[in-house]
């Protein structure tokens, strides 16, 4: 039961909370229905499928993710949206593993398919009480998932932030109030630092990271994307292949102790999986 | 091998995405004048893909030859980039997206259900900007890049080698650059801005016979979908108001690094309210946005095609047009053989956003960012008052009417105290209530118990 999922579910839910409640998000109970049933669901259609156990937990993540950052006005987006990110899962694999972060991976898919969705970055304003409130909601969970994603990549976008403004000649209050935003925080917290779809070695990690904030600065200042985090995590995801076979590492269980049952500890990936693991390091290494 | 596979990986990737144009970025000055600081702008946006079409519209008041107005722009524009709109179409998005207050009377309680609407519109404020001529460029690192006349408008487009030169030219040409300046114009010269500058010819002014300052707009292609307001926030003292109209086809723009917060609506307020709506309406939206900080505030988001109630009728689709938005075609636009031919484009599917943003530089350090979403709900800030009925009624339905009636009045009071800041015992006073809630008006019944409520008929 000491699994960083469940501090996840509960810091997912309450920010959930506190936006519907405090911070008018355009979202209704409605969507977040129909978002964590369409999570579910698919979650237990293709467990069964695929002849795996059915887990709520990372199907409740996904879903609580896109209840906090998707928007559209059309309850069959949220839906398909849970869909695609649950779904993901099982169809993006390489080598048994999966390669994109879910959630991201289905705002991505529909930013680009359709226009009748879209992210509020705003919505969180830049309350210092709430990016606070953010930092300790994923100091919580960074020690238990792997926090050195999310600190290689704030590192790196606090620093080109800083370093853009200190070129411009802009005063330091800009890229503070640019690093204030609390989807922000989300995504360096819960979406890139997701466990599952990281490359497997420290190093591949750190690699990754800073090319997630290299790729989202271009896209954010020379392109002018809103949605510049998103698709640059969605970008760079596919590599994370290619590094786990360049830098081969220990591939992440939720549950570090070593587990006796090692079907439990790879719950969510294909029964194959168990041996996939030995498999790289011995293939790479 | 897979150093090469990482490499070829990476490139394919960067290649899904589309190549730059320019940016945009810049500032929309005030004049430094105190005439104007309690002023707002207006600004019409009309946004679709990369296609951008800016109106800025002034109710400056002073004297012509000291009007100029100071925009940095994307790229060099061509002539035909550049239009001076009718004020009129401004004014009348403005008032067709302002908030507005609606009233109802009771009607005689021992008659029927009740209800007439009539629309009351709010609207006030307005906006402006700096001025200029022009002399020694070259020798500061000023290049002017471009000179038209449009309109009652001298324009130029100015680059420069650095932000210094450009000040002191600015300076010099009697443009009252705020201290501070500098280090902006440097940062937007830096993201390879010019500068859009123009002021008023008073031959053409007289020639052309136009007494106000028509809005200027511009036309050009630009993925970054801003506003600059850090220029502003210089010379304002306290804070400045920013009314933003924009007008897609997709629906809802919002600010996408400042948090959104609609204002408040549909509340019922005391009947006396309609004397001082535009009162109650700043009063209220100060208050708001004092306890929210950073907020950028949603009016009114709506389909151009109806509204309900109307503060006024939509704009139709000429009008549309003229502030930019060109996917109105004329009536000979493409339709299938069997469609009628219509004499004008159907305009709801034109969607208006009404944002307004009271900021400083404290609050808002950065340019306002912006973004267009599939957002098609309707909103707009609706304030309801019901005239109580006033004629004689003398049913046990009147009795339980003027019980609920003195319960309604004391909420619509604290209501608009709650909103607006405004003293409860003065409200009171306006209502025409006693301060312990009483009505001093003979329409309201002497105190009843509760229970009296749940059963009418018992007593």
């Amino acid at each position: 039961m000491n699994d960083a999922r469940h501090a996840q579910i509960g810091v997912l839910a309450a920010l959930a909370g506190v936006g519907l409640i405090a911070l008018d998000f355009e979202v209704t109970g409605a969507a977040a229905a129909v978002t964590l049933a369409s999570a579910l669901a698919t979650q237990f259609a293709l467990s069964r499928l695929a002849g795996e156990r059915f887990d709520p937990r990372s199907a409740l993540i996904s879903g609580l993710s896109l209840v906090l950052l998707l928007r559209s006005d059309a309850l069959g987006w949220h839906a398909l949206a849970a869909a695609l990110a649950i779904g993901s899962k099982f169809v993006l694999r390489v080598r048994g593993k999966h390669f994109m972060n879910p959630t991201n991976f289905a705002l991505a898919a529909l930013l680009i398919a359709t226009d009748r969705v879209w992210i509020s970055s705003g919505q969180w304003g830049s309350g210092p009480l709430l990016a606070a409130a953010l930092v300790a909601g994923a100091c919580w969970v960074l020690p238990r998932a792997r926090g050195d994603v999310t600190l290689a990549f704030l590192g790196a976008w606090c620093a080109l932030l800083f370093g853009r403004a200190l070129w411009l000649g802009d005063p330091l209050a800009i890229p503070l109030h640019q690093l204030e935003s609390g989807a922000l925080l989300l995504f360096a917290g819960f979406m890139i630092s997701d466990p599952r779809s990281l490359p497997d070695a420290r190093a591949g990690r750190v690699a990754f990271a800073l090319a997630v904030a290299g790729v989202a600065y271009v896209l954010r200042f020379r392109f002018f994307e809103p949605n510049a985090l998103v698709f640059a995590l969605a970008a760079v995801s596919p590599l994370t292949p290619l590094l786990d076979r360049a830098l081969p590492g220990a591939r992440f269980a939720w549950n570090e102790k070593p587990h006796t049952r090692t079907g439990e500890r790879h719950v969510e990936d294909s029964p194959a999986r168990g041996s996939a693991h030995a498999d790289a390091a011995v293939a790479h290494s | 091998m897979s150093k090469i596979h990482r490499l070829a990986a990476l490139l394919t990737l960067t290649l899904l995405w589309p190549t730059a144009s320019g940016a945009f970025c810049g500032f929309y000055v005030a004049k430094a004048d105190a005439m104007l600081w309690n002023k707002a702008s207006k600004v019409v946006l009309v946004r679709d893909g990369d296609r951008t079409v800016l109106t800025m519209a002034s109710d400056y008041e002073g004297e012509p030859r000291e009007f100029a107005l100071v925009v940095p722009v994307p790229v060099v524009l061509k002539r035909e980039q550049i239009h001076v709109a009718n004020p009129a179409i401004v004014k009348h998005l403005d008032d067709f997206t302002a908030p507005r207050l609606v009233e109802y009377y009771d009607e005689d309680p021992c008659a029927g259900p009740m209800i007439e609407e009539i629309v009351v519109t709010a609207s006030k404020r307005d906006s402006s900007a700096s001025l200029a001529p022009r002399a020694r460029a070259q020798q500061l690192g000023v290049k002017i890049e471009a000179e038209y006349t449009v309109g009652e408008y001298d324009i130029l487009i100015l680059s420069a080698e650095e932000s210094g030169g450009l000040a002191t030219w600015l300076r010099e040409n009697g443009y009252r650059i705020p201290d501070g300046a500098e280090s902006i114009i440097g940062s937007y010269l830096k993201q390879g801005m010019r500068f859009f500058v123009a002021k008023v010819n008073l031959g053409e002014q007289a020639r052309l016979g136009v007494s106000q300052l028509r809005p200027l707009q511009m036309a050009f292609e630009t993925p970054k979908f801003m506003l600059p307001i850090r220029l502003g926030t210089l010379n304002a003292k306290g804070h400045q108001e920013l009314f933003v109209f924009a007008l897609t086809r997709r629906g809802r723009v919002e600010a996408t690094n400042y948090r959104s917060a609609r204002i408040p609506t549909d509340v019922e307020l005391p009947p006396f309210v309609q004397a001082r709506f535009a009162d109650f309406y700043r009063d209220m939206f100060v208050r708001q946005a004092e306890q929210a900080g950073a907020v950028v505030f949603l009016e009114h988001a709506w389909s151009m095609g109806w509204c309900d109630p109307c503060a006024a009728e939509p704009l139709d689709a000429a009008e549309l047009r003229e502030l930019g938005a060109f996917w109105l075609a004329g009536p000979n636009e493409w339709r299938w053989p069997w469609q009628p031919r219509t004499a004008q484009p159907d305009t709801s599917d034109t969607f208006v956003t009404r944002l307004h943003v009271r900021y400083d530089a404290a609050s808002f350090p950065e340019d306002l960012m912006l973004q267009v979403t599939g957002d098609t709900a309707s909103f707009q800030g609706r304030y309801v008052m019901r005239h109580p009925w006033l004629g004689s009624a003398e049913c046990s339905e009147a009795t339980r009417y003027r019980s609920v009636l003195r319960t309604r009045q004391d909420e619509e009071g604290s209501t608009l105290a709650r909103l607006t800041g405004w003293d409860r015992g003065e409200i009171r006073a306006q209502q025409g209530l006693t301060p312990n809630g009483d009505a001093t008006s003979p329409t309201v019944a002497p105190d009843e118990p509760w229970w009296q409520r749940i059963w009418p008929g018992g007593r």
